[in-house]
């Protein structure tokens, strides 16, 4: 946190591609000029000077740079796996700029990651919304400028798992976690009432300070937005009565894989949802999932979003977000919604990012095919007017900084699944544990 | 005490049979006439045509073919016929959910022990069988993980009640080859540390495999002079056939130098061998050519094994090898979500492979390498009718599978995914109170 040195912002023009706006339909043969690392103009013909980047899309398609809900990439920790409620610690503290799947995301047209606390505690630390501007090393460049503030919950069989089952200490059950959300946010608001009787003259002694309180306090005065790890129905529920309770409402189901069955009370609440296109079946609480999630959820009214929570599928969230059409018919634009502008939605960045509109910011993805085709391949990934992956200049070692001790970059047995680091830090022994 | 142990395995088995309930509709046995359909043979062209299905083989293919008595015509006009998908490796029917290790089937205690068969515990009724088939694969290997030799594997069709019922005439012993690679990012040991292991390990490999040569040599000595064998040594006697060369050994091993050694070690014991993983295969992809070792690759959708590799080299794994000459299969390497095969064939065929070539690596190569190719992996006359029809490209999300037939029955295109999507899309009672 604290102060924070801007990224480079540049010039581009897009010539001539199929433009995918999200917000106001597809244009063919269309330019799209970028300006100061904002979107200037969209329209046919568009010149520029010699100084400015040109890139030819004729034949290719243009679109809002991806944008995914929940990832951990570029961060060196994932979990303050110490108590079930450590809302005072930030995820914008260990952003690693020298983080190589950052450009592995960018090669996938993802532009802005959410990058999340993981799900040990039911109330985690608060998350950092990130531009993907591989190359600068100043950490603080890619925390997304006046992004809203977001913080990490979690229920169900994690943070469970970490505190019953782990520790002996509530919550054991999701009985638990329900008490635990109630205690913070009564510590929170007692916390808040003692600052506002001392404020107002009515104490002498000013209440100690306390981070965590205070970030309850803000999360009961709609200052932060909730995203929370969850799946079932039952759970879903228990947090939106809470919610109620206290009036807030800015919150967004992360996972979320029985959204379907509570999609109606997920509406008339006005919470959104980021799912995953397929994930079922990895522990027991998404046992009963199904595919047609996201489906489902937009077709009663839900915002949603298909996210990565993977260094793997964040290379691929336009394949992902391609399933919707096959498990439920989704348009194409619907689809796409899926990883642009509802995901913008859910940051609370939907003025800045997420559709090709004049003023919004100069990101933006480019593939050779269209996007929810399998034969859609990444061309250019901008950022700010910069381009961040270019695939005629793509060498195969992006590495910023190299490791002197090791004669050649070790290979790892991994699977995709040790990409998964919801838990990192907790289980190790356990993965697969999302 | 005895009325409660009953209980106890009373609540076992409802527990398990309820777990594994798949509430779908029965198959439909009988003979198919499938009309004017576009045939993708694989093996000898694309054209259009009819074909009869009957007795669970592809009994004719031709023009204007006619049903004769008792035969169901299915209208194909528009649509697209191809053999049904092989998945090349997966954990399929033999983990239910993967956090719950009491559902997992697949890693049995012991590094020598290839007598586990995988086709015993394989659960006909697991509940990702049906969601698998949906997307148009009809066979899969289910295998053994875990030590240095954890099991056989076995290929295995997506329908039936038994697996012997399912079983589709290949077993293979599994051999995982000693890695010089880090087990992933949490291994801590040095490059020394790790070259010693791997060292030490080959060593111990080469000491049990001069046991399973002398074990094999007395087998058959015992049997040309028809003596009895002494000693009970299932683990032995599951290698005498591989040793002998009668048998193929699907040996995983994945990283550039542990491939040349696994290609020496196989050559040195004349083997026939099959490897799997391979994930630096591209590396050394002329002298797999050259040794004639066919692969098994997979997953295709995954992030590279080090950190100095260009982004893609996962995808383009498959296509630079098949380019070489190797011959190629791919996997999922999954449990739950083996129906996204289509998808790493889609983007293997994406990165370099080209559709037709990648298509064969999920139909005809594996059934060739599997030794079924007169059973499986083609339309031609006298093959199983491992068939489905599809509305487009099956490698692209937006195509549907129409009709999916497996041997003498239509399976109806039915999972847990899409019964929960008919039940929950208009959920009734919606939010009002009941």
């Amino acid at each position: 946190m604290g102060m924070s040195l801007s990224a480079q912002q540049g010039d581009v023009l897009i010539k001539n591609g199929t433009v995918i706006t999200i917000t106001d339909g597809v244009k063919e043969n269309t330019d799209v000029l970028i300006r100061n690392g904002k979107i200037k103009q969209i329209g046919e013909g568009l010149s520029v000077g010699d100084d400015v980047k040109v890139i030819d899309a004729d034949g290719m398609y243009v679109m809002p740079g991806i944008i995914d809900a929940h990832s951990h990439v570029g961060i060196d920790v994932v979990n303050e796996a110490t108590a079930p409620v450590t809302a005072e610690v930030f995820v914008g503290d260990v952003i690693n700029p020298y983080s190589v799947p950052i450009y592995r995301a960018l090669a996938g047209g993802v532009s802005v990651s959410h990058a999340m606390h993981g799900s040990a505690n039911a109330i985690g630390g608060q998350c950092e919304t990130i531009k993907h501007h591989y190359g600068e090393e100043d950490p603080t460049t890619y925390q997304m400028k006046d992004a809203p503030r977001t913080i990490k919950f979690a229920l169900g069989e994690n943070p469970m798992r970490v505190h019953g089952e782990g520790n002996g200490i509530q919550p054991k059950t999701r009985m638990g976690i329900e008490q635990v959300f109630r205690k913070a946010f009564a510590e929170g608001q007692e916390y808040q009432n003692a600052w506002k009787k001392y404020n107002s003259g009515g104490a002498q002694v000013a209440p100690e300070y306390n981070l965590r309180k205070q970030t309850l306090a803000d999360i009961l005065n709609g200052d932060i937005i909730i995203h929370c790890h969850s799946y079932r129905a039952d759970e879903i529920l228990m947090l939106m009565d809470v919610l109620g309770d206290y009036g807030v409402n800015k919150i967004c189901f992360q996972h979320v894989n029985e959204g379907f069955k509570v999609a109606p009370e997920l509406a008339a609440f006005g919470a959104t949802a980021s799912v995953f296109a397929d994930w079922w079946a990895y522990k027991f609480e998404v046992y009963y999932s199904t595919a047609y999630n996201a489906a489902i959820l937009t077709k009663n009214g839900v915002v949603t979003s298909i996210n990565s929570d993977s260094g793997e599928l964040i290379r691929h969230l336009y394949h992902e977000a391609g399933k919707s059409q096959k498990y439920g018919d989704l348009t194409d634009n619907e689809a796409l919604r899926l990883i642009t502008l509802n995901p913008a939605i859910q940051l609370g960045i939907d003025d800045k990012v997420g559709s090709l509109e004049v003023g919004k910011d100069g990101d933006v993805a480019v593939f050779n095919n269209h996007p929810l085709s399998i034969y859609a391949v990444p061309q250019y990934t901008i950022v700010d007017g910069i381009v961040r992956f270019d695939i005629n200049e793509d060498p195969d070692d992006m590495r910023l900084d190299i490791n002197p001790d090791e004669s050649f970059p070790a290979f790892h047995e991994l699977n995709a699944h040790d990409e998964h680091r919801c838990m990192e830090g907790v289980y190790e022994f356990l993965f697969h544990q999302h | 005490m005895r009325i409660q142990s009953i209980l106890y395995t009373l609540v076992l088995v409802f527990t398990v049979s309820w777990l594994s309930s798949q509430q779908i509709a029965k198959s439909e046995k009988g003979s198919f006439l499938l009309k004017n359909g576009t045939l993708v043979t694989v093996t000898n062209g694309t054209f259009k045509s009819d074909l009869l299905l009957k007795d669970g083989k592809i009994a004719e293919i031709g023009e204007s073919l006619s049903a004769g008595d008792g035969v169901t015509v299915v209208d194909c006009s528009d649509k697209i016929v191809y053999p049904g998908f092989i998945d090349g490796g997966t954990q399929l029917g033999l983990q239910e959910i993967g956090a719950v290790s009491l559902t997992s089937d697949h890693n049995e205690i012991g590094s020598f022990i290839p007598h586990m068969e995988a086709l015993t515990a394989v659960n006909p009724n697991g509940v990702a069988i049906p969601v698998t088939r949906v997307n148009g694969i009809t066979s899969a290997i289910v295998m053994p993980t875990g030590g240095r030799f954890p099991g056989t594997a076995a290929l295995i069709n997506l329908h039936g009640y038994t697996p012997q019922q399912m079983f589709a005439g290949y077993k293979a012993v599994v051999m995982n080859y000693p890695s010089s690679g880090k087990r992933g990012r949490r291994d801590r040991r040095s490059e020394e540390d790790i070259k010693k292991d791997s060292e030490k390990a080959r060593k111990e490999l080469n000491e049990s495999w001069k046991k399973v040569k002398l074990y094999a040599n007395i087998d058959a000595a015992s049997k040309s002079s028809n003596q009895e064998k002494s000693d009970y040594n299932p683990a032995m006697d599951a290698m005498v056939d591989v040793a002998n060369g009668d048998q193929q050994i699907m040996i995983e091993v994945n990283k550039k130098a542990d491939i040349e050694a696994a290609i020496k070690w196989v050559q040195e014991n004349n083997l026939n061998a099959v490897l799997t993983g391979v994930k630096e295969g591209y590396r050394v992809a002329d002298e797999l050519a050259e040794a004639g070792i066919p692969v098994i690759v997979g997953p295709v959708l995954s992030i590279p094994s080090r950190l100095s590799d260009k982004y893609d080299v996962a995808y383009a794994n498959p296509g630079l090898m098949a380019k070489a000459g190797v011959k190629v299969a791919l996997r999922t390497n999954s449990y739950e979500n083996v129906r996204n095969l289509p998808y790493d064939a889609g983007f293997a065929a994406t990165y370099g492979m080209g559709t037709e070539e990648a298509l064969k690596a999920i139909t005809i190569n594996p059934a060739e390498i599997f030794g079924v190719a007169d059973q499986l992996g083609s339309l031609e006359v006298g093959k199983q009718g491992n068939i489905f029809v599809a509305d487009g490209d099956p490698f692209e999300t937006r195509t549907r599978i129409n009709h999916l037939f497996i041997g003498e029955y239509k399976v109806p295109l039915e999972s847990r995914h899409t019964l929960l999507y008919d039940e929950f899309l208009n959920r009734d009672p919606g939010v009002e109170k009941k």
